[in-house]
């Protein structure tokens, strides 16, 4: 049987603040145990929440990003259940009316542009952490501690429709996701402290079959690489499971990376029923229009609206134009070098930038912001390609010197040691001849017709020339030379 | 009673004697506490700290001697148990927090402090403000001043109880369902809770939030003025407090303002000529003490021979009061009280199993009958299943209960008067058989809190308790929203012509 996959994302992401979501306690992460939290968030007797509109604020720059409506009232519920880490044994959170109703998230899927639905975004309160091990309790003794630090932090949980239909569609989700909140500055993205968390909604289906099957949740994903084991490992147990005459169990689950798999955690059977009603102690979240377009009025330019900008005025297509829009100061600094060259040259400077630049960043494990090598020094380069000057090999040389030395200017180290490509038709034919001379075993196998021959003839001119002979003027000579 | 309060026994009277250098605050101050331990059979204190006060005392004195003018200066008063206090105990009446002390004061004690009153000290409640009573608080009953062997009403039971006895000037109450006016008037003494939104809940021990709203509780309408406005104004730390209201501004100085431009209009002859008086008859049918409501009668009498107008009006929802007051408390209480779980503070049983173990074991120890009886209701009523047809319902009977209000403010009344209690106080232990009877009572008080209105409740007369003793009766006034002064202004008229307020247990009935 052919088996549909469904996949549905719950995404937790932490605002950025200075306080917390209904205290002023700051949410700076790393902190001592408990050193950030205050009456309101050890839930002391007499202490009451008071919201932050920050983090509302956060919620609308998302909302208006995602194209959804803004809710012009909304409400904070209480959803009861006790758990040591969670202070007031009940979670403020927003239920029946979220602050963010729909809005779509376009992304790419490989080369494949794909807008998948949002049903809603709520604003709620984060729990604090239970502390099991090397925790020593005021008695010597070991034992579990609670750290509150975290209690309160504002999450924005994002909930899709359940529209993706494979493990990569969920991750290009997912990504375009984290890098949209990143890019809006509501969230700092930082997946090993938890700023991002994805709970992952799987179940599948005969292909053609209109309900969906059961589904099991996958709690708290915190990488991508993890979400997408995740979702292949679930997806192929549902489907031994039902092939194997069983049924799936509507449940919550874990990943374990350790052992790349799923585990169950609780069944629906064991479900808190969350006794959900109206926070009495909150008056409904009211959002005047007013409000909203101060909020837009700050909005920094969409991703989306600058690939557009960027296949229309600097000629990248699509895809490349939504890698250069994964991160704000990455689509800064190409934008910078890309309107510094002469026109035509976007995709130049995009190649550059998603090749010899981000490979140096990873390789040295460094941001774009530190980057050795300023937007302004690296067009500065690629003109030096534009016109003629050296050859795109000669270009990433000389990139690397500038990138690990204090030499930036590249016309210096073209100048210093003799880089500049040698464009003239008389030295290269003499080149050319040499080389027809002293390989004619090659050019032998050329003229039986291998035209991997042709490449091999090319390059052992450019050996002579120490790589800076032009490459176009190279393969013209060559071309007239063997009389093709 | 201390001699201080018998010859100086309102607020100002006694402002002006420490003006006048009569007595310092420190010797008023030292004799009120002898005088607590002196009628401690009434079991109203349950934390004093002498020290403390008396440091407050001392500044006062200082404060006075630099020329310091503030009315409430030097006022000694009591907070109830419910209020958080830096250096007193905060039990809520609870063994739970037999032995817990905030690190933070109540934004209503901060007020109070500021304005320099003296806290003698922390005075009991029902558990959780839940009761009628006073029978439900960890400590036991706090007895009446006028019999003690009736119970002082609650939950404030213990605010009442020392102004009756004459052991402070002034109290802090709150009022979730008449937890103020009731004990007010089982005692004799005046009290009042303003609009919900008026008064600061930060540093209340939350029972049902939409409904809680702090109090004070004092001898006559004139002192309730000058502390429910010192208590009174926005707070950013409760985001239910009320920024303004139509306009007017919730800052200390606006009900005394309205207080005494409402005095200063009166006429003198008939000075509450125009005022209308919408009388219920609701609040007068089957289940009001004959004797009770005599009382209440003849004090709309009074009024209307002060010059107002009585007008018969109809409160048609009152009954359904009970029932939706008894699912929207519990309900919130379940979840205000989920707190208390034995983790980071309060009662931590001594043996468990696991983590749940810890917390049920906790609370059931800790938690007292009243308490887990609400607990388990509004836990019910939440209920995946029943929300709709419990928690929902009475959100909707809630709202035709202050829609009938309205509608009686708009066209008919400026003011509703009637009882407060169907019955004058009963004995201790009395109630503890008919624990319905307990929840009935609370009838005339509770529609006042489903619809967040300001109420309060002063001394009309007396009536035969169990034993044919003559015990107070308290006549309720019911206003519209933000009209605080006018209520007050009312009452005073009222006290200016008549004496019940100024009756004190001892004294010839």
């Amino acid at each position: 049987m052919k088996w549909e996959v469904v996949i549905g994302l719950e995404t937790h992401v932490q605002l950025r603040t200075q306080s917390k979501i209904f205290s002023s306690s700051a949410t700076r992460y790393g902190a001592l145990p408990n050193t950030q939290a205050n009456e309101v968030d050890m839930a002391l007797p007499g202490s009451l929440p008071v919201l932050n509109r920050e983090a509302v604020a956060h919620a609308i720059r998302f909302g208006l990003a995602i194209g959804g409506t803004i809710a012009p009232r909304s409400i904070f519920a209480r959803k009861n259940y006790f758990y040591p880490d969670l202070p007031k044994n009940y979670q403020i959170s927003q239920y029946e009316i979220p602050v963010v109703l729909g809005g779509s998230l376009n992304c790419f899927v490989g080369d494949e542009p794909h807008a998948f639905a949002v049903t809603r975004a709520h604003l709620e309160e984060d729990a604090g952490k239970s502390i099991h091990e090397n925790f020593v309790g005021s008695d010597g003794k070991p034992c579990s501690g609670i750290d509150l630090n975290r209690a309160g932090t504002p999450l924005l949980e994002i909930v899709s429709e359940p529209d993706m239909r494979s493990a990569a569609q969920a991750v290009a989700y997912a990504k375009a996701m984290h890098a949209l909140v990143t890019w809006l500055g509501v969230c700092d993205g930082n997946m090993q402290e938890g700023s991002f968390r994805i709970d992952a909604n799987v179940s599948v289906r005969p292909f053609g079959q209109k309900e969906f099957g059961t589904r099991t949740e996958t709690k708290n994903v915190n990488s991508f690489k993890f979400l997408e084991r995740t979702i292949l490992f679930e997806v192929q147990r549902q489907i031994e499971l039902i092939e194997d005459g069983g049924t799936v169990v509507q449940e919550t689950r874990l990943y374990d990376a350790d052992r790349d798999e799923t585990r169950s955690m609780r069944s629906k059977e064991d479900a808190h029923d969350y006794r959900y009603f109206p926070d009495p102690d909150l008056p409904p979240l009211v959002i005047a229009p007013e409000w909203i377009e101060a909020v837009r009025s700050t909005m920094p330019e969409l991703p989306e609206q600058m690939r557009q900008r960027f296949v229309d005025a600097l000629g990248l297509v699509p895809v490349d134009a939504a890698q250069i829009c994964q991160a704000p100061e990455l689509a800064q600094y190409f934008e910078v070098v890309a309107n510094a060259l002469p026109a035509g040259q976007g995709k130049l400077a995009a190649n550059w930038m998603m090749g010899e630049v981000s490979a140096a960043l990873n390789r040295d494990d460094i941001a774009l912001n530190d980057s050795p090598i300023t937007p302004e020094q690296l067009t500065k380069l690629l003109a030096r390609i534009v016109d003629g000057t050296i050859s795109n090999k000669i270009a990433r040389e000389i990139f690397g010197q500038m990138w690990r030395s204090d030499q930036k200017d590249p016309d210096h180290i073209i100048e210093s040691k003799g880089l500049k490509q040698i464009s003239d038709s008389g030295a290269i034919a003499a080149m050319v001849d040499e080389v027809l001379a002293s390989q004619p075993a090659i050019v032998q196998e050329y003229r039986a017709g291998k035209q991997k021959a042709f490449n091999s003839l090319v390059g052992q001119v450019m050996k002579l020339a120490k790589g800076k002979a032009n490459p176009g003027q190279v393969n013209e000579i060559l071309k007239e030379k063997l009389g093709a | 009673m201390s001699k201080f309060l018998r010859e100086f026994p309102t607020i100002r009277a006694f402002r002006d004697a420490l003006s006048q250098r009569k007595f310092s605050v420190q010797e008023a101050t030292s004799a009120l506490l002898q005088e607590a331990q002196a009628q401690s059979a009434l079991n109203a204190f349950v934390d004093i700290n002498a020290e403390l006060s008396l440091a407050q005392a001392t500044q006062a004195d200082a404060n006075l001697a630099q020329g310091h003018e503030g009315v409430l200066l030097g006022t000694p008063i009591a907070h109830k148990d419910i209020f958080v206090t830096e250096g007193w105990r905060t039990t809520a009446g609870s063994k739970m927090l037999a032995d817990y002390v905030s690190p933070f004061n109540a934004t209503v004690v901060n007020a109070l402090n500021d304005a320099g009153t003296i806290s003698l000290g922390k005075v009991s409640c029902d558990e959780f403000a839940m009761g009628s009573g006073n029978e439900h608080a960890h400590t036991g009953p706090v007895r009446n001043p006028w019999d003690h062997e009736v119970v002082p009403g609650g939950s404030s039971g213990g605010s009442a109880a020392v102004i009756a006895g004459g052991l402070a000037l002034g109290a802090t109450g709150t009022d979730t369902g008449g937890s103020v006016r009731q004990p007010a008037a089982l005692c004799g003494v005046c009290g009042i809770k303003p609009t919900y939104g008026v008064a600061s809940r930060f540093g209340m021990i939350a029972y049902a939030s939409s409904l809680d709203q702090a109090g004070v509780l004092a001898t006559n309408a004139d002192d309730l003025a000058l502390l429910l406005d010192a208590i009174s104004g926005f707070d950013a730390h409760d985001a239910t407090s009320i920024e303004t209201c139509q306009g007017v501004v919730n800052a200390p100085g606006r009900i005394l303002t309205d207080y005494n431009k409402y005095l200063a209009n009166a006429s003198a002859g008939k000075p509450l000529a125009g005022l209308r008086i919408g009388v219920p008859k609701e609040y007068f049918g089957e289940g009001l003490n004959s004797d009770v409501g005599a009382a209440v009668e003849a004090a709309i009498a009074q009024f209307e021979a002060l010059g107002a107008t009585r007008v018969d009006i109809s409160l048609p929802n009152t009954a359904y009061a009970i029932p939706a007051y008894y699912v929207i408390a519990p309900a919130e209480a379940s979840s205000n009280l989920a707190r208390f779980d034995g983790v980071r503070y309060g009662h931590r049983t001594k043996q468990y199993t696991d983590l749940q173990d810890l917390t049920a074991r906790s609370r059931s120890e800790a938690f007292g009958d009243e308490v887990r009886k609400r607990i388990m209701i509004g836990t019910y009523v939440l209920s995946h299943g029943y929300y709709d047809a419990y928690y929902l319902q009475a959100q909707r009977v809630r709202r035709l209960i202050a829609d009938g209000f309205q509608a009686a403010f708009a066209h008919q009344c400026d003011v509703i008067m009637g009882p407060v209690n169907p019955t004058v106080a009963p004995a201790i232990g009395s109630v503890a058989q008919n624990a319905t009877a307990e929840w009935l009572g609370d009838i005339y008080t509770l529609s006042v809190n489903l619809a967040g209105l300001p109420a309060m409740s002063i001394p009309c007369g007396f009536a035969p308790g169990h034993r044919a003793q003559p015990l107070p009766v308290g006549l309720q006034l019911i206003g519209n929203y933000f009209d605080e002064g006018r209520l007050l202004a009312i009452a005073q008229t009222y006290q200016q012509v008549t004496d019940w307020h100024q009756r004190r247990p001892g004294d010839a009935a």
